[in-house]
């Protein structure tokens, strides 16, 4: 009896934990949600906590607009996609032959790519590399130069190694060559971790931003959806500093920073729960070889 | 005899003849990425070159002239610059606080919610413990400017109702560095539990059902059972964190940091961007990177080595 009594204790402490940790998670997500659907007066009064006060849509329609906003949203969406596409081709194109114990050179190839995941040259000799490219200030440096990530490639060649190779050898005696055994066999046996790396791919690109600050600072129209919010985040008076459009209301400038960063964050939120179950084991993988 | 021979020749050469027919395809798809890696990755490592020369935008990078003090004039130069000093002591101090702190967090969030008996309560609390992983830097710096805002923000406004002074945790150095490790946990404690948790699922159950019959204690389950399973993946991850005890972050450091706390908020790689990309002084800031770099791969080796020394089976 006094075991059950302790073990429920520990049930209520254990969930008293777990509550506190889904409000921690949630409230600063919903907060700005909030805020963006409240009128720029109660945003000055400060009285908007966890309930939208007097909601009001104009932040919304304003931030869509802004065509410098939705233009760049419109472009990141495109880029995502893209690199997205491109960067699983690459991998799966690295990953797959790497997983043939006849291949010759196997091992040399391994350890050359492997390399290069623990020592890397550092950001300026990336800058002159692409400088001498003509790569700079040019969009395409926001999707070619980082578009393969060895440890993405890693995990897609543990899980193809996963696969049975008895598949792969009956396959090899009807005839069947290495392309044919990928497109026939082995892809339709991958879909979740395709699904897995894509996500974390476009992830990767639509959330990132130090890129475009890096190596295309002059190119403002490609700017990529997170570096046009740094701006509006940062720029003090309002967010027509950063668009030179929208009004200026010091509330309102309020809820236009707080539409802007729904905008861009409901798309991932909206993904990643339904991929949750594939994400786990590509995770799981990945830690498996390290 | 020298006709066996040449038939032996003949069998290899048909050999790799069949062997490149049947496997040429596997080449022919390597190609790309192996292009990929020779321009992306190894080609960068001849320009490092210019750390050890006086660098101009006129020469390529084998042409400039070699620095002074045997190539070493800007590693010196590095090593005596004030901002290359505060920016190692920043990068140093944030990366070791957040090892410190953000390394047991994940295994303690996979302990609680090993310990969690409702399944559906548990995938809702990992679902939303997952999310602020999916945000951006730069969202999640506005979040906090809102959240952490000494006058409007939620916090302050809850302290100031429960009657304690605000705090001004975004605009004073040393609060800065305490939101900025709390906030790296948030970000990444949910998703870094994953793997802790794939983990768990791994120990054998009889043990905990031992347990039971010896009537162990739900800690004392916890300290003889769920733990020793989780011990070489804490040490494979520790390995891996040890690398990037140098290297620094750049995402997280430039979205958060304001005017007022660049003494503890510039790191290594804001320094390299400050001074390299903003800046002209090229030489340096490649200096800096490649000491980044060198001494990542000797952390990486000497914590493997060690952990081999301790029995465990360590990254290679």
């Amino acid at each position: 009896m006094i075991k059950a009594k302790s073990s429920k204790i520990g049930d209520g402490i254990v969930v008293f934990l777990c509550v506190l940790l889904i409000l921690l998670c949630f409230l600063p997500v919903w907060n700005v949600f909030v805020r963006s659907l409240s009128s720029p007066q109660s945003l000055i009064k400060n009285d908007v906590y966890l309930w939208p006060k007097e909601i009001d849509f104009t932040a919304y329609s304003l931030v869509l607009k802004d065509s410098k906003y939705n233009w760049s949203l419109a472009w990141t969406a495109m880029l995502t996609v893209g690199c997205t596409v491109l960067s699983m081709t690459m991998t799966i194109l690295c990953a797959y032959p790497l997983i043939f114990d006849k291949l010759k050179g196997r091992k040399i190839i391994n350890s050359f790519i492997l390399i290069t995941m623990y020592f890397s040259a550092g950001t300026i000799p990336n800058y002159l590399l692409f400088k001498d490219l003509g790569l700079i200030n040019s969009p395409f440096v926001l999707a070619i130069p980082f578009t393969l990530s060895v440890f993405n490639m890693i995990i897609m060649r543990t899980f193809l190694q996963n696969i049975p190779e008895s598949l792969r050898e009956s396959a090899e005696i009807d005839g069947a060559n290495p392309v044919r055994i990928l497109i026939s066999i082995y892809l339709p046996l991958s879909t979740s971790v395709i699904a897995t790396l894509s996500l974390f791919y476009a992830v990767g690109r639509w959330n990132g931003y130090s890129d475009a600050l890096f190596f295309m600072p002059q190119n403002k129209t490609y700017y990529p959806i997170q570096l046009l919010l740094y701006f509006i985040i940062q720029s003090k008076e309002s967010v027509e500093a950063a668009t030179q459009e929208g009004f200026s209301t010091p509330g309102a400038s309020d809820a236009i920073k707080a539409a802007a960063v729904m905008f861009a964050t409901i798309p991932i939120l909206m993904v990643y729960p339904w991929l949750q179950r594939y994400f786990i084991t590509g995770v799981t993988l990945g830690a498996m070889k390290g | 005899m020298t006709a066996e021979a040449q038939a032996l020749k003949a069998r290899k050469r048909y050999k790799a003849r069949l062997y490149y027919k049947r496997y040429w395809t596997l080449y022919a798809m390597l190609a790309l990425p192996v292009i990929y890696f020779v321009i992306f990755k190894y080609i960068p490592m001849t320009y490092l070159q210019i750390a050890f020369k006086d660098f101009s935008i006129t020469k390529s990078a084998w042409e400039m002239d070699w620095a002074g003090n045997n190539g070493f004039e800007y590693f010196i130069k590095a090593f005596s610059d004030r901002d290359f000093f505060y920016a190692l002591r920043n990068t140093l101090m944030l990366n070791l606080l957040g090892l410190a702190l953000g390394f047991p967090a994940p295994i303690l969030l996979a302990l609680v919610l090993n310990e969690l008996p409702y399944k559906r309560f548990k995938k809702i609390t990992q679902t939303v413990a997952y999310m602020p992983h999916f945000l951006s830097w730069i969202i999640i710096s506005g979040l906090a400017l809102q959240l952490f805002a000494t006058r409007f923000g939620l916090v302050n406004t809850v302290l100031r109702n429960m009657g304690f002074e605000s705090i001004q945790f975004l605009d004073k150095p040393t609060n800065w560095v305490w939101t900025y490790i709390f906030v790296g946990i948030w970000q990444s404690v949910g998703w870094n539990a994953i793997i802790y948790l794939a983990a768990l699922t791994g120990i054998n159950p009889e043990l905990y059902e031992a347990a039971a019959v010896d009537g162990a204690s739900r800690m004392r389950r916890i300290w003889h059972v769920t733990l020793p399973g989780l011990r070489s993946t804490i040490i494979v991850l520790l390995i891996l964190r040890m690398g990037y005890i140098v290297a620094s972050d750049f995402d997280q450091p430039y979205a958060m940091s304001n005017t007022l706390v660049t003494s503890v908020s510039n790191v290594l790689s804001v320094f390299v961007y400050n001074r390299g990309i903003k800046g002209t002084q090229k030489s340096l800031a490649a200096a800096v990177g490649l000491f980044q770099s060198v001494v990542g791969v000797i952390f990486v080796i000497g914590t493997n080595q060690i952990a081999k020394r301790f029995g465990e089976r360590g990254l290679w």
